[in-house]
């Protein structure tokens, strides 16, 4: 391999990891409020392939991306209420409504999407932010959806706000300790179904981004197990939503291996690269988890942690 | 261990002890208390039947002939039912692979994994012993690789768990992902059979290493396996001193620690069994139905064994009926998809409605009176 080919691979991983992480991005910062205020949301993968089929059909249907990706949200956010609503009741297990939402999430997604496999829908415009530069494939990779700056501006302000606002307080409060909430008057089930309803709704525009931007198209492969993996990258950031937004692009980077070197004829090991990503994730898991005590910042109330 | 409340279905241990002081008959009592945990899930399925009754009329089609045509495709008829057999026989598998770690406290959902992987080891060992090998030995050792393959791969979930506290539910299932990826990387590799222009497949194992039918039926012998391992691990579960600590570590991980179980092994040990059986399945598949290992092994089987097994609330021999039941659905789906002119997926929301509905009629437990012992109802 000569320098220009490694040239090519690693601008093509940049504007890989700009646009895989996105959806990352989306989801993770939706289940971060999640686990913020002390419940875990593992259906966010079928969220996540809901999301992608609603906005495409939306964005089919009325000729404008941003509608799809408003009922993506909408979408995501019925969700997200379903699955808070129900752990909302006593005795009920959030781990495993979770997987239940997420078989019934990607269920309704195929169901309803199979006529919108074949048409084309219109996409969601990019910024081309790599007009100062000649070089073709810099310039492609360049291409940035508003959906990035979004998740960015939008990880900002959550960041902010989970720290300096009432807002924030009471959904920590409720994510450390039901009790003490619940002494403060606090509804415990209302924030809770609050959050994981606004957590449904950020996944859904996560998947709005795969369908209509990239990869940007409706089949049933779209998503295997971005939504799952975003869940984990929660547990890395360590339920801070900046450290999600570094995290989602680590993760787009190594999603993007496989790709990258394709567009450069490496064809070999596409499938070890194509489980990159999982295998990232899994060893992160196990670099930055402990047996003997819960990890670092995490939220007291979650299952998980007890 | 974390997810204690929902694995504790156990009837047997709920049952009062001053229950039996009170009068009336042991066997009214058990009959008294255990028919709370048949008559919810049940009335679940109802009313997820009936939601799906809805969404069916709300898109136009009659769920009169939603039902017609499942009986028809999976229990009407000799053939449909043995047919229905044969497909609920790796959800039994693939719900075994559920119900065993949720004893032990665990929610494992990489029974997809397990199965992809271990049949694909199953189909990658017959190759090289084609021609050379007898078939009885061929078998037992593609099922045994087969089985420790699944083993290894659900059971290091299960170390992750003990030995690094990683969350075993996020574990398993990135370890299907990758399972499906390693099977994927081979199969349109190095093992591809090149005679074969249409699915990148392994090599046929060949009709001599096929698993036969169960005599005087069209089912193959995964199904009687599947029952048989069924009462088994019952028994290991539910008689067994291995089985007890099992579910002591479930119940209560601090108390198993305190009484010196070796809770680690015992969470290896579940999370082995449970990837064996997946892999068990695995090999069925291959071995009994399509000949080769494929991609046609991610069927899905895996996740609508996670919901067989809550269905039956990880009680091994009701795995079985549950099994049989949602392999009928699943058998329908093909007449269901052609007749009534609805996508595949159809069977996937149901279950779907299934699940939700089935979870959430977990907060009824304890709330009905009717199921209580009378000395207790005076009680409260």
């Amino acid at each position: 391999m000569n320098e220009a080919a490694v040239i090519t691979v690693l601008i093509a991983m940049l504007g890989g990891a700009i646009r895989v992480s996105t959806p990352f991005m989306f989801v993770a910062l939706g289940e971060c409020l999640t686990e913020k205020s002390g419940r875990v949301n593992l259906g966010l993968e079928g969220t996540l392939v809901l999301g992608a089929m609603v906005a495409y059909a939306a964005s089919y249907h009325t000729g404008s991306p941003w509608v799809g990706v408003l009922a993506a949200g909408v979408a995501g956010s019925v969700l997200g209420a379903m699955h808070g609503s129900i752990c909302g009741l006593p005795r009920v297990n959030d781990v495993a409504v979770g997987i239940a939402m997420m078989l019934f999430g990607v269920g309704v997604a195929f169901f309803f999407g199979k006529p919108y496999i074949q048409p084309t829908a219109p996409r969601l415009g990019s910024i081309p932010l790599g007009f100062w530069s000649d070089n073709a494939s810099l310039k492609s990779a360049l291409q940035v959806n508003p959906l990035f700056f979004i998740g960015i501006a939008l990880a900002l302000a959550l960041a902010w706000s989970l720290r300096n606002t009432r807002w924030g307080l009471v959904v920590r409060t409720v994510g450390d300790s039901a009790a003490a909430a619940r002494a403060m008057g606090i509804s415990v089930n209302g924030v809770r179904l609050m959050t994981t309803t606004v957590g449904g709704f950020l996944a859904g525009v996560g998947g709005a981004f795969l369908s209509l931007s990239y990869p940007g198209s409706w089949n049933q492969g779209l998503s295997s197990g971005q939504g799952l993996m975003a869940v984990a990258l929660v547990i890395f950031a360590r339920w801070n939503p900046l450290r999600c937004v570094a995290a989602a692009l680590l993760f787009g980077g190594a999603g993007a291996i496989g790709p990258s070197l394709q567009s450069v004829g490496i064809t070999q090991g596409y499938y070890f690269f194509n489980a990159a990503p999982y295998i990232l994730t899994l060893g992160i898991m196990i670099a930055t988890s402990s047996a003997k005590h819960s990890a670092r910042d995490m939220p007291g109330e979650l299952s998980m942690a007890k | 261990m974390s997810n204690t409340p929902f694995a504790t279905g156990a009837p047997r241990e709920l049952i009062d002890p001053l229950g039996t002081r009170a009068g009336s008959s042991d066997f009214a009592v058990r009959l008294r208390a255990n028919s709370e945990y048949v008559l919810i899930p049940l009335l679940a399925l109802v009313i997820a039947a009936g939601l799906f009754a809805f969404f069916l009329m709300a898109i136009g089609k009659s769920p009169v002939d939603f039902v017609s045509y499942v009986w028809r495709g999976g229990f009407g008829t000799a053939f449909s039912f043995q047919n229905t057999l044969q497909r609920s026989a790796p959800l039994i598998l693939t719900a075994l692979a559920v119900a065993i770690p949720a004893r032990i406290g665990l929610i494992m959902i990489g029974g997809e994994g397990a199965l992809v992987l271990g049949g694909f080891a199953a189909g990658a060992l017959a190759i090289p012993m084609i021609g050379h090998a007898p078939p009885m030995v061929a078998l037992v050792l593609m099922a045994l690789f087969a089985m420790i393959v699944g083993g290894f791969w659900v059971g290091f979930s299960g170390f992750l768990r003990y030995a690094r506290g990683v969350n075993e539910t996020i574990s398993s299932l990135l370890m299907t992902y990758i399972g499906i990826a390693i099977m994927n990387f081979f199969v349109e590799g190095a093992l591809r059979d090149l005679s074969n222009p249409n699915k990148p497949s392994t090599m046929p194992i060949g009709d001599a290493y096929m698993v036969g039918k169960i005599p005087g039926t069209q089912v193959h012998w995964g199904f009687a396996f599947g029952l048989a391992l069924c009462v088994a691990l019952y028994f290991l579960m539910a008689r067994t001193t291995f089985g007890f600590a099992a579910r002591v570590t479930g119940g209560n991980f601090r108390a198993a620690l305190a009484q010196g179980l070796p809770v680690g092994r015992l969470i290896v040990a579940c999370s082995a069994i449970a990837g064996a059986c997946a892999g068990l399945a695995g090999f069925f598949e291959v071995a009994a139905i399509q000949g080769r290992a494929n991609a046609s092994l991610a069927a899905g089987y895996g996740f609508t064994g996670i919901l067989v097994s809550f269905l039956a609330r990880h009680n091994p021999l009701v795995i079985p009926p549950v099994a049989i039941l949602l392999g009928g659905l699943v058998a329908s789906g093909g007449l269901i998809q052609r007749r009534m002119d609805l996508p595949d997926a159809t069977v996937l929301v149901l279950q779907g409605f299934i699940f939700v509905v089935l979870l959430t009629s977990e907060t009824l437990y304890g709330r009905f009176a009717i199921f209580r012992s009378t000395k207790e109802r005076d009680r409260t």
